[in-house]
């Protein structure tokens, strides 16, 4: 079935394939946004109970979600693993840390002797909330704004600026979808926070109340940054690749151009984005607990059209300012015909994933949190 | 390729990998095995309906959980430091990995994460026969995990199924399921995975061990111990099968490994096995040397075990080094001239064709088909450094057989004193069984050492050496990394041993049970 496909199709797959996990992972985000939420929203510790007890059964989801889209690019794309991953060291060093300490707080937080003490497990998930979201964001920035490297003969990456890819942080564009993206997953965590607890009890009353300001107060918040990004995204001077002789060149309102050449691209933009406003004006107007299916569709359609928009009609997604001819394209980094046939084959599986994870979260999520079960201290279990 | 081999930065960004993945196998092997102790306690829990084993199902996994974390969080530095230190191998294998990754990310790590939260969190939510699957399903998930990793890894040691792609510079897939199938890759599988299920068996067993001699929770404690000794043992039966497999395919695939293991300079008929001995550390290859301070030595066994033939031909560090006409061997200095012949031909067709001569690249290529499978060599300076550190190689794999053969008499004499309900009274062989704990977490982490350090100084056997792997970074950058990841995962070890502790003198949960089940 698969082998019908020619070489450039099975890149074209995998691309959509590849962007499909990116924006599933963007949704996910919700995690990291409760995470930054803890400080801000919850004012008792049994709220706080609440908050991290919601997201810490969600946190391995996104996690795993982060590493099948950091193994996708490697198996689809390995130039651009070995490129980015070796070339922007520092920021992709950054960016793993804060991870690494995710990944033990929600556990260890409250467990008796637990060395750092709970307030340093709840800066860790701060760390990562905000930092790790915001170094992402300016990561995926440089799909636009390009970065500082040269291939040479034999594919090997020799960076050109010192900062080894932090540099990408001191990048207005790149900082502004940084920031967006972190504002974005603290509204997602609102809302994903009120579908998740219940809030029947009246001492739960006040930090619903809050989580609904939340929800709409970081949109807001992440509103200019939002505007920003997308006023530079139709004006600025993108890369392409020149059909004729399979150059990479500059061309001025190329993103522009590559949305109006892809009204999906445009409409997938336009749809997603008033999905999530609707969601956040329902969170925060309206008694309704489903917001975040909104948001969160919202959110992977956004995510959808940023990365179609990055790497079709002859764009390089990872250009290189430094050398325009080592940027790397959907077309030069990919890999090979048999391998990419193979690993189709393999996410054949993907739908029959997504249903039982879908299928899972539903029969865990049917009632919601309740403070019983997070005050219960019989229970170990919780975090 | 890569014209200044800053060797100061490869030993580093090794030095991270090592530290790194050593790490990670600190909480990998006791996921790997206590995910299926968890999911026997919980089946015998659904089964026999007694709620004492849903409490000891829950004491095992809380356990489990305060491992995993720590697991998954030394994890995900490994998949992203293929990208971050060794660039050029990242791109030289990204074809073949990308596939079992693929399968990896897929099939394996969504159940784990998914079914995970089910199981810890579930108890309430869902149905008891919904939560014993899900129990089932992490402990598969787990281990498919450790599936497709150990399938990479297999390629490493052999690769196979695959092809030089000379414009790109890289390695491609040309057969799945070779790659999949290939001997090491099975190999390595069974036994890290069996190993493992050893190392869980003997962590259960000593915590239990500690109860029995503390007076506390004795119902539980011998229950635990009748289960894991008996996984135990039918581990080891794996363990020692698929470890003699994994001697014989490395008598066929890597005989450099096995004469380092083996300390074996000087090949054999009829070569004898050390049992036990002191490596001579002045040793080099090709000196006169001695290669043992001392040493205890059965006739005659290395031959069977290496090539199942009695009498048969082992050959040394030497004979491999040097080559041996009489056994058809090519030393290293020929295959390092041809090497670099291969990688001028490389140079030269690269060149014709970007000016655009195709008659020249035509015949550039032709003659570099002849000479590529020896291209690795091509960057090694001096036949010596085809052969690993010895001693580092023999001392970890004669501690992994050592303790890999003690580990199942260990798990016949608890099964026998618990099943007659003599143990509590073996105080000796209570402290053995905590001992054992310790004991376990040497053995695993000295298989590794034998499989990666044995490579040396390959990253892919025979193809690429990992001072071409490494990417263009500086000695102190990875330097900084190395120190920085050394004192976070120290720090989170040392959180991790302290919760872990705690939990254990807290003991399992048995309120509200009548007294004589506690």
């Amino acid at each position: 079935m698969f082998g019908k496909l020619d070489l450039m199709q099975l890149q074209q797959l995998w691309w959509i394939i590849v962007s499909i996990v990116g924006s599933l992972f963007l949704f996910l985000t919700f995690v990291q946004g409760g995470q930054t939420l803890l400080s801000s929203a919850a004012r008792t510790d049994l709220e706080k109970s609440m908050i991290i007890n919601s997201i810490g059964r969600k946190w391995e989801l996104t996690f795993t979600t982060l590493v099948l889209f950091g193994g996708a690019l490697f198996a689809a794309f390995p130039l651009f693993y070995a490129t980015s991953f070796g070339g922007a060291y520092w920021v992709w060093i950054a960016i793993l840390f804060t991870f690494v300490v995710q990944a033990v707080s929600f556990e260890y937080r409250k467990k008796p002797n637990n060395l750092l003490g709970p307030r340093t497990y709840e800066i860790f998930l701060f760390l990562n909330g905000s930092v790790g979201i915001l170094l992402i964001g300016a990561a995926v920035g440089t799909f636009f704004t390009g970065s500082s490297f040269q291939l040479d003969d034999y594919n090997l990456v020799m960076w050109q600026h010192p900062l080894r890819g932090l540099e990408a942080a001191f990048n207005l564009f790149n900082v502004a979808l940084g920031l967006f993206l972190v504002f974005l997953a603290r509204s997602l965590g609102a809302m994903y926070l009120i579908n998740n607890i219940d809030f029947r009890l009246d001492l739960m009353r006040n930090l619903e109340k809050r989580l609904r300001r939340a929800a709409f107060n970081n949109l807001i918040a992440g509103l200019p940054f939002l505007l920003f990004v997308l006023f530079k995204l139709v004006t600025m001077e993108g890369f392409t690749i020149d059909p004729d002789t399979g150059g990479v060149i500059m061309e001025a309102g190329k993103y522009l151009h590559n949305l109006l050449a892809m009204p999906l691209a445009l409409g997938l933009l336009l749809i997603g984005l008033v999905l999530v406003v609707l969601g956040v004006l329902s969170c925060r107007y309206s008694r309704t607990n489903r917001s975040i299916w909104f948001g969160g569709l919202g959110t992977v359609l956004v995510g959808l059209a940023i990365f179609f928009t990055a790497g079709f009609n002859n764009t390089p997604f990872y250009p290189s300012s430094f050398d325009l001819n080592s940027s790397l394209s959907i077309y030069n980094a990919s890999s090979s015909r048999y391998t990419l046939t193979a690993m189709s084959y393999i996410a054949l599986a993907v739908p029959f994933v997504l249903a039982y994870i879908a299928y899972f979260w539903h029969l865990m999520d049917r009632e919601k949190l309740s403070t019983g079960e997070v005050s219960d201290f019989t229970s170990k279990e919780i975090y | 390729m890569i014209d200044q081999l800053n060797l100061t930065m490869v030993n580093w960004a090794r030095a991270q990998f090592a530290m790194t993945a050593m790490y990670h196998w600190l909480f990998v092997p006791l996921t790997l095995g206590l995910s299926f102790l968890l999911a026997f306690f919980e089946t015998l829990y659904v089964k026999t309906g007694k709620e004492e084993w849903k409490r000891i199902t829950k004491f095992w996994m809380l356990l489990f959980a305060i491992n995993f974390a720590i697991g998954v969080a030394t994890g995900i530095i490994l998949e992203f430091e293929f990208g971050t230190n060794w660039s050029n191998y990242s791109w030289m294998v990204g074809d073949i990995f990308g596939a079992p990754l693929a399968a990896e990310g897929i099939f394996a790590f969504f159940l784990e994460a998914s079914f995970f939260a089910v199981m810890f969190f579930g108890w309430e939510r869902v149905s008891k026969k919904t939560h014993l699957f899900s129990t089932w399903m992490v402990a598969i998930g787990t281990n498919l995990s450790a599936l497709w990793i150990l399938v990479a890894n297999g390629w490493m040691q052999y690769p196979v199924g695959m092809n030089f792609n000379p414009d790109k510079a890289r390695f491609e897939m040309v057969n799945f399921w070779e790659v999949l199938f290939s001997p090491v890759a099975i190999s390595k599988f069974t036994h890290a995975t069996s190993s493992s299920f050893q190392l869980a068996s003997l962590f259960v067993i000593g915590v239990s061990a500690w109860f029995l001699l503390k007076k506390r929770h004795r119902d539980m404690a011998k229950k635990s111990i009748i289960v894991a000794s008996v996984f135990g043992l039918l581990s080891s039966a794996f363990v020692i099968f698929t470890g003699d497999e994994a001697a014989y395919t490395n008598a066929r695939v890597q005989p450099m490994k096995l004469a380092a293991f083996e300390g074996l300079y000087d090949g054999e008929t009829n070569a004898g096995l050390v049992a036990a001995g002191i490596v001579n550390p002045q040793k080099k290859p090709g000196d006169d040397q001695a290669p043992f301070l001392f040493e205890v030595k059965v006739p005659g066994l290395l031959s069977l075990l290496a090539n199942r033939e009695p009498g048969s031909f082992v050959p040394g560090i030497n004979d491999l080094v040097y080559g041996n006409r009489e056994h058809n061997i090519m030393g290293v200095a020929e295959k390092i001239e041809k090497g670099k012949i291969a990688i001028e031909l490389l140079r030269q067709y690269k060149d014709a064709k970007k000016e655009n001569d195709m008659e020249r690249a035509d015949s550039a290529l032709a003659n570099f088909n002849k000479y590529k499978d020896y291209m690795g060599f091509g960057y090694l300076n001096s036949p010596e450094e085809a052969a690993p550190p010895v001693g580092l190689t023999f001392y970890s794999f004669h501690i992994m057989v050592i303790l890999g053969t003690l580990f199942p008499l260990l798990f016949l004499l608890f099964l026998l004193f618990a099943s007659k309900d003599t143990i509590s009274g073996k105080t000796w062989l209570l402290r053995l069984g905590i001992l054992g704990v310790p004991l376990a977490y040497i053995a695993s982490q000295a298989g590794w050492i034998v499989a990666e350090v044995g490579r040396q100084p390959w990253t892919i056997q025979n193809l690429l050496p990992v001072s071409v792997a490494r990417s263009n970074l500086t000695a102190g950058t990875v330097q900084t990394t190395f120190f920085l990841f050394l004192a976070l995962f120290t720090i989170l070890l040392i959180a991790e041993i302290r919760i872990m502790l705690k939990q254990i003198q807290i003991g399992p949960d048995f309120s509200g049970m009548p007294d004589n089940e506690i």
